[in-house]
């Protein structure tokens, strides 16, 4: 309790960047969730492969610690599109791979799961055996720093390094903190947008509410799912990247932890609900953060759980209820 | 994709045929089954029997896989529940033989079973009793949430040894009855290697095939009671719980109670199959419980055509049996296990083997559209 009362603004802090990355993860499963009632499973190696690109790019660009600020900025904007590009086109293509001939079929609902269980292995045994893939063509020494240690953590460069900004009461609040707050609730009033005012955000929202009504009114259905797809997977690379920033490694098994954590968010909140995701994650992020400083951090992941459970048996649909169909348009 | 439809087909019309034999003649092929299936381990046929590993210890391995697709199979396949977190109730059946036979107690592996067993049951009617009242993905996330919470209690409470586990588990007791001798292949062919026996049910540490037998027989128990339960009262709440829970209410059915029902029995077979898998092992600790764990299991229920026994058990064969078999390409595996995961759901969204509701329900549909069309020849 001590620990608590004494840490209480810095663990306020941490978690609300850790909320941030969960929520803009809980985003690709809500919107999927809302247009296919499918549980995306593989969307956390969606978000692995953006962290391994993000690092990749940087890599290339020779970032270091110390650099000028303008630098610093170039390599950031490089990480970003090239996680965000990664990760939609993955979570395109899986899309294409695993669910569209499902859904062709009309094949019943557990199904889809056991593909996208089986798409995750896929994706993340792809990524961990990246040293074996580069041999077969012979690239794997050339490629040694890029491919080696596939099951291992590996570091990503730190470009940005944390320094102290402001303070609030006694945490030293960093850039990188403010960064990826900041960023990431920009993406999700970008997103948030995006969904109520556009008008690929009006057919993602028609086809949650009735996929049937939504295709005799002209909304073409599979461009819908690809777009939702792809905004998904945009969001899970930018979460990557402020992943990256903040806690510096990654492995081809990264995402699976976090993808748990990220969809318990999206119920959390209310799966389907955009804005149910964002308090999700947040809830989610501090309450981790709380808890563990209150019973110690080998509970953490129990918390969550615990939370979830708790909080499901009083609002048995979430914090704000399902409802990506329901914004009003 | 072709070729593997053709040998489907062919392997129906075969059992087609087998259904138009006498009695007597079905009775003696399928009493020749199970003795070839008891057989197994010691007949040692080349291209089954795992290079790499021992194959006693992989048919047990099996052997656990189906009895936990069975007990899940109530859950998933006849009430229609998804549970992501059933490796939970393996844990507990797992743990309490080790709690009271090593780690706070010494009773014998026989007593441990039936507290292990209803251990098991009571950890699911608690975790089913607040759930079950949720949607199905809820349902989904909240188990999955409820296996980790058992794995990190386990690696976090000293009571049950924390990470290190629980080590000198009993074993079952030993009924020196007859030895087997092992067949060997090395030469070519098959000859009677008298100095490489088994003996029947002595379980000691090196030899596995006296366990894959036990769990053989506890597999025939469960599968006698499992039938008779689908073909009762009780299955049928489920299917009408499965398929329709408003309509199956207001027809009188106690949805609540018999989705509850089958967690309960869901949970008493995997703790069955949890305690087996202690007295085999002889040491448990949470790695042997991780959440890939319970997946696989979902994996192999859905994967063989949830709802349908034979399907199940074909496919916590597929799951359980291949990548050992496969060690050899260790790194690879489970990629391939990924990929052919994928393959399956794409061409075989039924399952394996479906469940003779779905073709029925398929059929239903079939009529229902050509009414629709207009097409129908006999409306």
């Amino acid at each position: 309790m001590q620990y608590l009362i004494d840490n209480f603004f810095s663990l306020t802090v941490t978690g609300i960047t850790l909320g941030a990355v969960y929520a803009l993860v809980a985003l690709g499963y809500t919107l999927v969730y809302g247009v296919l009632r499918l549980i995306n499973f593989a969307h956390s190696e969606v978000f692995m492969y953006g962290t391994f690109t993000a690092m990749w790019s940087v890599m290339l660009l020779g970032g270091h610690s110390g650099a000028s600020i303008p630098a610093v900025i170039g390599w950031i904007v490089v990480m970003f599109l090239v996680a965000m590009v990664t990760s939609g086109l993955v979570a395109v293509g899986l899309e294409r791979i695993a669910y569209r001939p499902l859904r062709k079929r009309n094949a019943p609902p557990l199904i889809s799961l056991i593909s996208a269980i089986g798409a995750s292995f896929a994706l993340s045994e792809l990524m961990g055996l990246r040293d074996k893939l580069a041999g077969f063509f012979g690239l794997d020494r050339k490629l040694g720093a890029y491919v080696g240690q596939a099951r291992n953590n590996v570091a990503v460069p730190e470009i940005l390094t944390p320094q102290p900004v402001f303070t609030i009461v006694d945490y030293q609040v960093t850039n990188v903190d403010i960064l990826v707050v900041v960023g990431a609730i920009l993406m999700m009033i970008v997103l948030d947008q995006f969904v109520r005012r556009s008008r690929l955000g009006r057919g993602i929202r028609a086809v949650a509410q009735d996929p049937e009504a939504a295709a005799l009114m002209g909304v073409n259905r599979d461009r819908v799912i690809q777009v939702t797809f792809l905004v998904g997977g945009i969001m899970a690379g930018a979460a990557a990247v402020f992943y990256l920033l903040r806690i510096g490694i990654t492995r081809y098994d990264a995402g699976f932890l976090l993808g748990v954590k990220a969809f318990t968010a999206a119920v959390l909140g209310g799966i389907g609900n955009l804005r149910g995701a964002l308090i999700g994650g947040f809830v989610l992020g501090l309450a981790e953060n709380y808890g563990s400083a209150l019973i110690g951090t080998q509970w953490k992941d129990v918390v969550a759980f615990l939370l979830l459970i708790v909080i499901l048996l009083f609002r048995p649909t979430g914090l704000l209820g399902e409802s990506l169909g329901r914004t009003r348009a | 994709m072709n070729v593997f439809s053709t040998t489907l087909e062919r392997t129906k019309a075969l059992l087609e045929r087998a259904k138009g034999m006498p009695k007597p003649a079905k009775i003696a092929i399928w009493a020749l089954f199970v003795v070839f299936l008891f057989a197994l381990p010691v007949l040692n046929i080349p291209v089954i029997t795992t290079p790499d590993s021992d194959f006693g210890g992989v048919l047990f391995t099996v052997t656990t896989y189906v009895l936990v697709a069975l007990g899940l199979n109530i859950v998933v396949g006849y009430a229609g529940l998804l549970d992501l977190g059933y490796v939970a109730f393996y844990a507990v059946g797992a743990y309490t033989v080790g709690v009271l036979g090593s780690a706070h107690a010494h009773l014998p592996w026989l007593m441990t079973v039936p507290i292990a067993v209803v251990a098991a049951l009571v950890a699911g009617v608690i975790i089913g009793a607040p759930t079950l009242r949720l949607r199905g993905d809820y349902l989904a996330i909240v188990t999955l949430g409820f296996g980790e919470i058992v794995r990190i209690t386990l690696i976090n409470s000293s009571w049950l040894g924390g990470a290190s586990g629980i080590t000198e588990v009993p074993r079952p007791p030993s009924l020196t009855v007859f030895s087997v001798p092992h067949l060997d292949w090395s030469s070519g062919s098959p000859i009677v290697d008298l100095g490489n026996t088994t003996t029947f049910l002595k379980f000691g540490i090196t030899d596995q095939i006296p366990y894959y037998w036990l769990a053989l027989m506890v597999i025939f128990v469960v599968i006698f009671f499992d039938k008779r339960i689908k073909d009762s009262r009780v299955g049928r709440a489920w299917e009408a719980t499965r398929e329709d829970e408003d309509a199956a209410e207001l027809m009188g059915v106690p949805t609540f109670r018999f989705k509850l029902l089958a967690f309960a029995m869901g949970a008493f077979i995997g703790g069955l199959s949890g305690a087996l898998f202690a007295g085999k092992q002889g040491f448990i600790s949470p790695d042997s419980f991780p959440l890939l764990l319970s997946i696989l299991f979902v994996a192999a229920v859905v994967v063989g055509g949830a709802g349908n026994r034979k399907g199940i058990i074909l496919g916590a064969i597929v799951v359980a049996y291949f990548p050992e078999r496969f060690r050899e390409f260790q790194e690879w595996r489970v990629l391939v296990f990924g990929l052919a995961l994928m393959m399956l759901a794409i061409f075989r969204p039924q399952g394996l083997i479906p469940p003779r509701r779905t073709v029925r329900a398929k059929q239903a549909d079939q009529k229902l559209e050509a009414l629709e069309e207009g097409t129908a020849s006999d409306a």
